[in-house]
């Protein structure tokens, strides 16, 4: 088994008329064994962007301080909160920092631009950054969430529609994969504020 | 002096062509019913070894299987419990929440299904046929204990071939209610509860905090339930539904079959019960 599916996970973000999304499920698990079923895979960067760290466990945490850390020296350094596409780059770069011993993890970024332009975008464990138009996945149930969203995002969607197709997307996804699953946390990202939500899910 | 080629296996023509012989001459050995069936062995010079390799994580094609599951059956005072989850995955990937791990042999005889799923079903279907052959010939009905060996015997004879299986086959004979543990490598046990599959571990945990000789059928059905369903939170390889069988005097009884969803959301409204 990859090292990338030790833990599991199923990440993934879209984009919404004047909003975005990103849901993650909750599990904590070592290969077929679940540990824990409220693991914290979201984190907020600013007020207006999220990043979502599927993959190895300890990586995602070790990031994540990481992020925490250099996201509160920016803001020292410019007075100002970090952009979404420049969080972006600031992740790519510290992912390519690890080329020669990568960090097992490929995140998700979603967040609104200054001007509320949606963006998201999704990395590989390297650091190579993929645009989107309409929604990014990545994680151990990431062919079953492209499955969904595919069949489910429509564009322009506003933010309570846009919650319901991210979430009924996440739901069947994680339905198909044993390794991610028991719970999905949701927040939709507004100019106003941001709508967080936990999922009644199936827990097997 | 007394017939015994057919215990001279190798020899025998394949059990599946018998038919055609015994239709017209009544007279037909009738050990040919207990041959092995024939199967396409690959062409090489040692097939084990062979079979091995293909299975094995460096082969380039590699042979999966679905393997995750949870099964358990317990004996009590009033019968035996069979209770399984219906999970059915290939690596991560679910590819059914609704396999019946609950083969019905015949109206007195249940096999678990842990392993291959087709190993499983094939061989059990073999050992249905087998035991109508034995209850025609002998005008009495099997023994548990006599139909498990027969399982146990005939995936022996395929022994390091890449079967893969772990079944409980239980029922009620003559001697009363009857539990074995047959798997691929060729065990057999009997004993008076037992679960197997990735998930068991899970389930011995509940059911032996759970369980008393004396329990009524309501308490032994609600431990098999249980045990299953807390199997299929903690071994993400199983899940789905529990289907729960019980084994009493006159065969067994499908009692339920339930969404462990749903027992999730009820168990997680019940009181926690006391430490001590």
């Amino acid at each position: 088994m990859s090292i990338m599916e030790y833990n599991g996970s199923a990440i993934m973000a879209m984009k919404g008329k004047n909003c975005v999304a990103i849901a993650a499920d909750r599990r904590f698990g070592v290969q077929l064994m679940t540990l824990s079923t409220d693991f914290q895979k979201i984190f907020p960067v600013t007020e207006k962007v999220y990043l979502g760290l599927p993959g190895l466990a300890t990586d995602v945490q070790t990031l994540a301080e990481r992020f925490r850390f250099k996201v509160n020296m920016y803001k020292l350094r410019e007075e100002r909160d970090i952009s979404p596409k420049t969080f972006a780059h600031m992740v790519s770069s510290t992912l390519y920092e690890r080329r020669f011993g990568p960090f097992f993890c490929e995140p998700v970024i979603a967040g609104l631009e200054k001007d509320g332009t949606p963006f998201i975008c999704s990395m590989d464990l390297l650091g190579c950054i993929n645009h989107a138009k309409d929604f990014v996945v990545s994680g151990t149930a990431s062919n079953q969430m492209y499955g969904t969203a595919e069949g489910l995002w429509e564009p322009e969607l506003e933010p309570e529609d846009l919650f319901e197709t991210i979430s009924q997307a996440m739901l069947s996804a994680v339905d198909r994969d044993a390794s991610s699953g028991w719970g999905v946390i949701v927040h939709v990202i507004t100019p106003e504020k941001v709508i967080t939500r936990t999922l009644k899910a199936r827990m097997d | 002096m007394v017939n015994l080629s057919f215990l001279d296996m190798a020899s025998e023509p394949s059990a599946l062509e018998v038919p055609q012989d015994c239709m017209d001459t009544f007279s037909t050995d009738a050990a040919k019913s207990f041959a092995h069936p024939n199967f396409a062995v690959p062409s090489v010079s040692n097939p084990v070894e062979w079979i091995k390799h293909q299975m094995s994580e460096a082969a380039e094609n590699r042979i999966k299987m679905a393997k995750g599951t949870t099964t358990l059956a317990f004996k009590f005072r009033e019968g035996i419990i069979v209770a399984v989850d219906s999970r059915a995955t290939g690596g991560t990937y679910i590819a059914s929440q609704s396999v019946k791990k609950v083969i019905e042999i015949n109206p007195y005889l249940l096999g678990t299904m842990a392993g291959g799923a087709a190993d499983c079903s094939y061989w059990e279907r073999e050992l249905g046929r087998r035991c109508r052959v034995y209850e025609l010939r002998n005008k009495e009905r099997i023994s548990v204990a006599a139909a498990s060996k027969l399982l146990s015997n005939m995936v022996y004879a395929y022994k390091g071939m890449g079967l893969s299986m772990g079944t409980m086959i239980t029922g009620w004979d003559k001697t009363g209610p009857a539990l074995f543990y047959v798997d691929s490598d060729g065990q057999r046990l009997k004993g008076d509860l037992f679960s197997v599959g990735s998930g068991s571990t899970f389930a011995y945990g509940v059911l032996d905090a759970g369980y008393r000789f004396d329990l009524s059928v309501a308490e032994a059905i609600d431990l098999g339930r249980r045990a299953i369903y807390h199997a299929t939170f903690r071994d993400a390889a199983s899940g789905g539904v529990v289907n729960v069988y019980h084994i009493k005097q006159g065969g067994w009884e499908f009692i339920s079959q339930t969404d462990v969803t749903e027992l999730h959301y009820q168990y997680a409204d019940e009181p926690k019960p006391a430490l001590l």
